[in-house]
């Protein structure tokens, strides 16, 4: 790749907005960089399934268009993205990391698509996931799995893991992922970005495969805390076309994100340091908050007691909804429809036996389980009465604190394979992330250190009901103090 | 709490799913694993706790019932795996 287009990857969202507005550098010149770059390193990193060249380059001449017409879009006018696939696109096939979505491709945008499209951002391509968001590792995927680029042994992660990869291999500034249980945020952890998980209802689902329905939210993996600010402020509007969208207008994400942590006060939750939790990620995250206390920060332990209900419970939850909203995929309408099944009842199911990978079809047992006749009350409805403890948790400890401090995941990323057979080893990786999905709290993971053997690590802030603005502000004022994010991988 | 290999068949039945005889014994092992880690809730007393089940701070809204503009039919049924004119085909339903 050409000197040129590598110092152009190496900038992120808010410097390459920056050169773009005082036309150092023209929408083209950024999105060829970007394509240069995938082409230069993906066919290791291999996150993305598919790349919309022709799509991201004229998407890229109209801004530049308007940038001579001295009429941008908006800030982030001509700045390349890349979108989970579990996004839909119109006019770019749409798989859900799933067989069974092979060659669908939607006839509409998803809302926060069309929220990017005004903004004036070229989408560069989609990006690798495992299968309906259902993982861990990216293992999951139909297709291929995807590497970390800090070690390419290893798993960047998942469920977004082919977005962390793809923004931690320099491959574009910016992505999207969605997050049931924290698979933007234990992703970000294992690739070294920032991955946001908004408060539910901040973010339009509307267009966004669903998996659960009262977990799932769409959030930005980036390399810093500002440009995930940035990106929230483009894709944070309410939107009619979702019932559960909040009416609450944005706040503004960006002008306060420097105001430090003087004077706030902020938790250390005791149930956090779990067992089995790798000893270098624990001294990462306290030497980080022993850092905020010194900018003024105060610290507190606190406790948020039914913890250790979280995991169960949303493996309870979240595979019962699954399982709903995977009923439609029956190869009536769209997707991959069995050959030569006699009759319709045999059509669904070879259907679904043939375009469900393993893991899909293990949560939708789970979930038809945990629904059926006899089993309702002592799973489902009991799962939700802990929801209902653990979200009183955080509500009791926002009494006390204004965020909450922990690790993003117990480990940094693991090999390859190192879980596949082992699925409750793997749903194990959320324990830290999904009591907030739970909740629907916001959630961060910002970089807080490598590991002896170079791995990245990532520090978790959980803040109130739709106070992101807080949340990033915490998160900057730990970034300021390390600037991670200047370091590249070895990819 | 153990699963047998018949619940995992009536399960995958009411989930529309086939299963090989290899899936269905690894199911009955693996779905009793995950259920056996979750009897770790039937230990906390939850009597009088009210349900979650959403985590929507809002009052979900319901939208105006008006008419308004709906998808093409041509573009609904541009990934019909098989259509006959402007419908989805399928297997005959009713002998």
């Amino acid at each position: 790749m050409t000197a040129a287009a590598a110092e152009l990857s190496r900038l992120t969202v808010l410097e390459l907005a920056a050169q773009l507005a005082s036309k150092d550098v023209s929408a083209v010149e950024a999105t060829r960089a970007c394509l240069e770059r995938v082409a230069a390193v993906d066919g290791k990193v291999k996150a993305f399934l598919r790349v919309d060249e022709k799509g991201a380059l004229a998407a890229a001449e109209a801004s530049d268009q308007r940038r001579k017409e001295g009429a941008p879009a908006s800030a982030l006018d001509g700045v390349p993205i890349a979108l989970k696939d579990i996004f839909c696109t119109e006019g770019l096939e749409t798989t859900c990391g799933s067989k069974i979505l092979q060659g669908f491709v939607p006839p509409f945008d998803a809302t926060v698509v069309r929220l990017l499209r005004r903004a004036g951002m070229p989408i560069l391509g989609k990006l690798n996931q495992d299968e309906f968001a259902m993982g861990s590792s990216t293992e999951n995927s139909a297709f291929f799995p995807t590497r970390n680029p800090w070690d390419l042994s290893r798993t960047p992660g998942g469920s977004s893991g082919g977005s962390a990869a793809a923004v931690a291999a320099r491959e574009v500034p910016a992505a999207l992922g969605t997050d049931t249980g924290g698979s933007i945020r234990q992703p970000a952890a294992f690739t070294g970005t920032v991955g946001l998980k908004p408060t539910y209802g901040r973010v339009s689902r509307s267009g966004v495969i669903a998996f659960a329905s009262s977990l799932d939210q769409v959030g930005p993996i980036t390399r810093t805390v500002a440009d995930a600010a940035a990106l929230l402020q483009v894709i944070a509007v309410p939107d009619p076309e979702d019932a559960t969208s909040a009416r609450l207008p944005a706040a503004d994400y960006l002008s306060k994100l420097e105001g430090g942590v003087h004077g706030m006060r902020l938790g250390l939750p005791r149930e956090y340091f779990v067992r089995g939790m790798d000893p270098e990620v624990e001294s990462a995250v306290r030497a980080a908050a022993a850092e905020l206390e010194k900018q003024g920060a105060r610290i507190e332990e606190i406790s948020l007691p039914h913890t250790k209900y979280a995991l169960a419970a949303y493996y309870l939850i979240a595979p019962a909804e699954a399982s709903s909203n995977l009923a439609r995929y029956d190869g009536i309408r769209f997707g991959l429809r069995a050959k030569e099944a006699k009759g319709l009842r045999e059509l669904y199911s070879e259907t679904r036996e043939q375009g469900f990978g393993q893991e899909v079809k293990r949560r939708i047992m789970l979930g038809t389980y945990a629904l059926s006749a006899g089993y309702y009350d002592a799973y489902y409805l009991k799962a939700q009465q802990v929801r209902t403890l653990i979200r009183r948790d955080f509500t009791d400890a926002f009494q006390k604190v204004d965020a909450v401090l922990c690790a993003t995941a117990p480990t940094p990323a693991f090999p390859l394979g190192a879980k596949v057979d082992d699925p409750l080893a793997m749903y194990l990786n959320d324990v830290l992330t999904l009591p907030v999905n739970l909740a629907g709290l916001p959630g961060i993971s910002v970089p807080c250190g490598f590991s002896g053997g170079g791995l990245p690590m990532g520090l978790q802030v959980i803040g109130k009901p739709f106070d992101e603005a807080t949340l990033l502000r915490v998160a900057r004022a730990h970034e300021r103090t390390q600037e991670l994010y200047k370091r590249a991988p070895p990819v | 709490m153990a699963l047998t290999v018949e619940q995992v068949r009536h399960v995958a039945a009411l989930a529309r799913l086939r299963l090989t005889p290899e899936e269905e014994q690894r199911y009955a092992t693996q779905l009793s694993a995950i259920l056996e880690a979750m009897a770790e809730l039937q230990r906390l007393d939850t009597s009088g706790v009210e349900p979650t089940s959403h985590a929507a701070l809002e009052e979900p809204r319901l939208r105006a019932d008006a008419v308004k503009p709906s998808l093409d039919p041509e573009r609904g049924l541009k990934n019909a795996p098989e259509r006959s004119g402007t419908s989805f085909a399928v297997p005959k339903v009713i002998e």
